[in-house]
């Protein structure tokens, strides 16, 4: 399970600031500044953390949607070992492609509303010459049963699908190629209630099945609990905390970590919390905070905490934290709500 | 009274003494409510018969899938469904500090109901820019609601602005004053359209999914914000949201809707614990949950929400239903059963109310 199969060191994704009726850049964003980051194969890792934190730019730059400003991407292909993405050429990034899919937040905009479900599955069938004729027709075909739709949806087109379908349709094109790793940017949030839990059944299935790795995008800490097998935690283009879900969930080791679960809302009127609040917005990447970034919302900052950036350091197996008092303070993890009581 | 209600003696009791006990009387009434939307596809029948109470001084939550008709409930007691819907049937009653106003009575263009809406009965949406004028200063803008209802000098209405921006939490509420809605975040320009419809100090609040697009920290802000409002103004809450750990942190009494029905009604306690119509507890096996059955399937409720042009007999969630009786759900839709007091559900499984022993329901 531990074979490394996505390998990010200090990546960087700096977006410059224009001003002036010159539009010289005067500034920059640090959207993304200084992540490192590994997935495994055929494991989910999830990366969390406040909207705006720099979520969707480290899966794009990783994806190579965005230009990387720094940092290394390594993917380890199955035929030719470990590529650079990060420097990698168009022909080498083509090679990568049927391998690292991503799959997007809004399941409507991200298909092309001229196509049939079935041409938008085959195109990257047809692009990579994998298939053609009957044998394409059967691959569509496999694939629309793998991700739960019926053969006669084939040749409708996207706007006659539910959110959920639509988010089916993404899926079956991703898996096309028999991805390694698969880049989800919140793919589950703009679902319905009962429509997510069929989506998460669906990766997870599909992930026992075909062994697909997930880097899982998300802001919703219960899908993740359910789904990560460990957690990255964002703050302001940084990495402040990661670990085993179970273990960040039930006793995380940073202040922020510790506000987020909080925060979640429990589904259980008989565990009602009154989390402290967490004050404030998460500052703009353009003009971060000094020292440690979390400092202006963080209730245990100390002096230390403005001046210092705190590195983040291992904190116990599989675990990192970059809090100045990451192994002193007595932080508090998730409230766990009841299981649906019995007899439900 | 409503038919839901009829098997509560305690309603009745209310009913009977609403001017005397306007305190305990619920502060609107909603009763048999249809609305349809005519479109090029046919008829779109968005609410069939939806019948309930909003308790004064209570938090009360809607919840369903999308398209199940909470924001067109909310809308149609205002009077400000998109055309060319309309409501086609029902009755909605206000009964605000001073008088009872049939709002189905008025013209959704009429004095009254323009003087209505912002004064006794204030909405917030899930897009604050839908009610923030872009080109306008927040404190401009809050103002301008205070000179309509309230007063007519301009400072004072300024300064109640900054005032109202101050009690919503919004860090310097002069500064926020002063700012354009784009210059704010999005938790921010939520307290901002917050503190614009409290202005004006309304009898009831309806709020449709003000925090579904925020993170979980600015939506714990906003949660207790509402709450507070709860407690301490004792105003009466009609919060719309799809997110059940919401409904159980926040509410205080669930109504339950699916296709245009209501389908089930409780106590939040009841909805959590003793839920009885058999989508209510399809929907919370569903819903994943920290610290949950890791890596277990969650259940899946059987195909998706019908579309809403087909017309459908009988029960609508018979077509996904694990416990459908054939014949019967298919054909004709199940009458209101009392599960307990405060508590309804509307399925076959549960002996319909002529008499209301909720103990000679027939059991799941
Ligand atoms: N302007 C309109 N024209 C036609 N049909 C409409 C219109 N507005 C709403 N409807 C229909 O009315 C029904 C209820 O819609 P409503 O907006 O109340 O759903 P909702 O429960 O608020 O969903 P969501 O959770 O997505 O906000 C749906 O079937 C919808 O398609
Ligand atoms: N193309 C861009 N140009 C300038 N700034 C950007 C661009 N894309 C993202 N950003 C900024 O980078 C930061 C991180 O954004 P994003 O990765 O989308 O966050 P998340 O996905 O965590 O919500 C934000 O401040 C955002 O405004
Ligand atoms: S380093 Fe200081 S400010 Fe940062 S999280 Fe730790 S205690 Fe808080
Ligand atoms: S009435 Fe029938 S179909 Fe509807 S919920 Fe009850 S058992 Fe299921
Ligand atoms: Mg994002
Ligand atoms: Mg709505």
């Amino acid at each position: 399970m531990n074979e490394p199969l996505l390998e990010v060191a200090g990546l960087r994704k700096y977006f410059p600031v224009r001003g002036g009726f010159l539009r010289r850049p005067v500034g920059e964003i640090k959207a993304v500044d200084g992540v490192d980051l590994t997935v495994n194969r055929g494991e989910t890792v999830a990366l969390v953390g406040e909207s705006g934190c720099g979520k969707s730019t480290t899966g794009r730059t990783i994806v190579r949607l965005e230009e990387p400003t720094a940092g290394e991407v390594v993917f380890h292909h199955p035929e030719r070992g470990p590529l650079h993405l990060e420097s990698a050429n168009s022909r080498t990034l083509r090679a990568v492609r049927p391998h690292l899919q991503m799959i997007f937040q809004d399941p409507f905009a991200s298909l092309d509303s001229r196509m049939t479900v079935s041409s938008i599955i085959a195109e990257p069938l047809v692009i990579n010459k994998t298939a053609t004729g009957q044998r394409l027709k059967d691959r569509v075909a496999e694939l629309l049963s793998l991700v739960g739709l019926r053969p006669e949806h084939a040749n409708r087109y996207p706007h006659a699908f539910s959110g959920g379908q639509r988010q089916r349709i993404g899926i079956a094109r991703a898996i096309a190629l028999n991805p390694d790793l698969i880049v989800c940017d919140e793919a589950v949030s703009a679902l319905d209630l009962s429509v997510q839990a069929q989506i998460l059944n669906l990766l997870e299935e599909l992930q026992r099945r075909l062994g697909i790795a997930y880097l899982f995008i998300s802001h919703d800490l219960s899908a993740v609990d359910h789904i990560a097998d460990r957690v990255v935690v964002m703050y302001v283009g940084q990495i402040v905390e990661s670990g085993p879900v179970e273990q960040l969930y039930n006793a995380p080791k940073h202040p922020y970590t510790e506000a987020l679960l909080a925060a979640v809302p429990q589904p259980d009127p008989r565990v009602r919390t009154r989390p402290k609040i967490l004050t404030g917005d998460v500052p703009s990447p353009a003009n971060p905070p000094s020292g440690c970034t979390f400092h202006p919302r963080c209730p245990y900052a100390q002096p230390i905490c403005a001046a210092e950036t705190p590195p983040l350091l291992q904190v116990g197996e599989g675990r990192a934290s970059a809090c100045h008092f990451a192994d002193t303070l007595p932080l508090t993890g998730a409230v766990a709500a009841m299981s649906p009581p019995a007899g439900l | 009274m409503s038919q839901l209600y009829a098997a509560g003696d305690d309603v009745h009791a209310t009913a009977r003494h609403e001017e005397s006990h306007l305190d305990s009387s619920p502060v609107l009434s909603v009763c048999d409510l249809e609305v349809q939307f005519p479109t090029p596809l046919g008829l779109v029948r968005a609410l069939n018969g939806v019948t309930f109470d909003v308790p004064r001084g209570k938090v009360l939550g809607i919840v369903g899938e999308s398209g199940c008709g909470k924001s067109v409930t909310a809308r149609a007691v205002l009077q400000i469904i998109e055309k060319p819907g309309r409501i086609t049937g029902g009755s909605i009653t206000l009964r605000g500090e001073s008088e009872t106003t049939e709002i189905t009575g008025l013209g959704p263009d009429s004095k009254r109901m323009r003087a209505l809406r912002g004064s006794e009965i204030a909405m917030i949406f899930q897009e604050p820019m839908s009610s923030l004028n872009p080109v306008y200063t927040i404190g401009a803008q809050i103002a301008e609601a205070v000179l309509i209802h309230q007063t007519p000098d301009r400072d004072e209405a300024l300064r109640r602005a900054v005032d109202m921006l101050r009690q919503v939490g919004m860090p310097h509420p002069e500064a926020a004053a002063a700012s354009y809605p784009h210059q704010l975040s999005g938790g921010m320009r939520q307290r901002a359209m917050i503190a614009m419809a409290l202005s004006c100090n309304p009898t009831l609040l309806i709020a449709d999914e003000p925090t579904t697009a925020l993170d979980v920290t600015t939506e714990a802000q906003i949660l207790e914000l509402i709450r507070n409002l709860r407690d301490r103004a004792g105003m009466s809450i009609m919060f719309i949201t799809h997110s059940m750990g919401v409904v159980a942190q926040l509410c205080d009494e669930v109504i339950v809707m699916y296709l245009g029905r209501i389908v089930e009604r409780g106590s939040v306690d009841d909805l959590f614990y003793d839920a009885k119509h058999p989508y209510t507890r399809a929907l919370l096996r569903s819903i994943p949950r920290i610290g949950g059955n890791r890596k277990a399937p969650l259940e899946v409720i059987e195909g998706s929400v019908p579309d809403p042009h087909h017309r459908l007999a009988g029960c609508p969630f018979h077509p996904g239903c694990p416990k459908a009786i054939p014949g019967r759900c298919d054909t004709t839709v199940p009458a209101p059963s009392t599960a307990g007091p405060g508590h309804t559900v509307q399925c076959h499984l549960y002996q319909a109310d002529e008499i209301g022993h909720p103990e000679r329901a027939e059991n799941v």
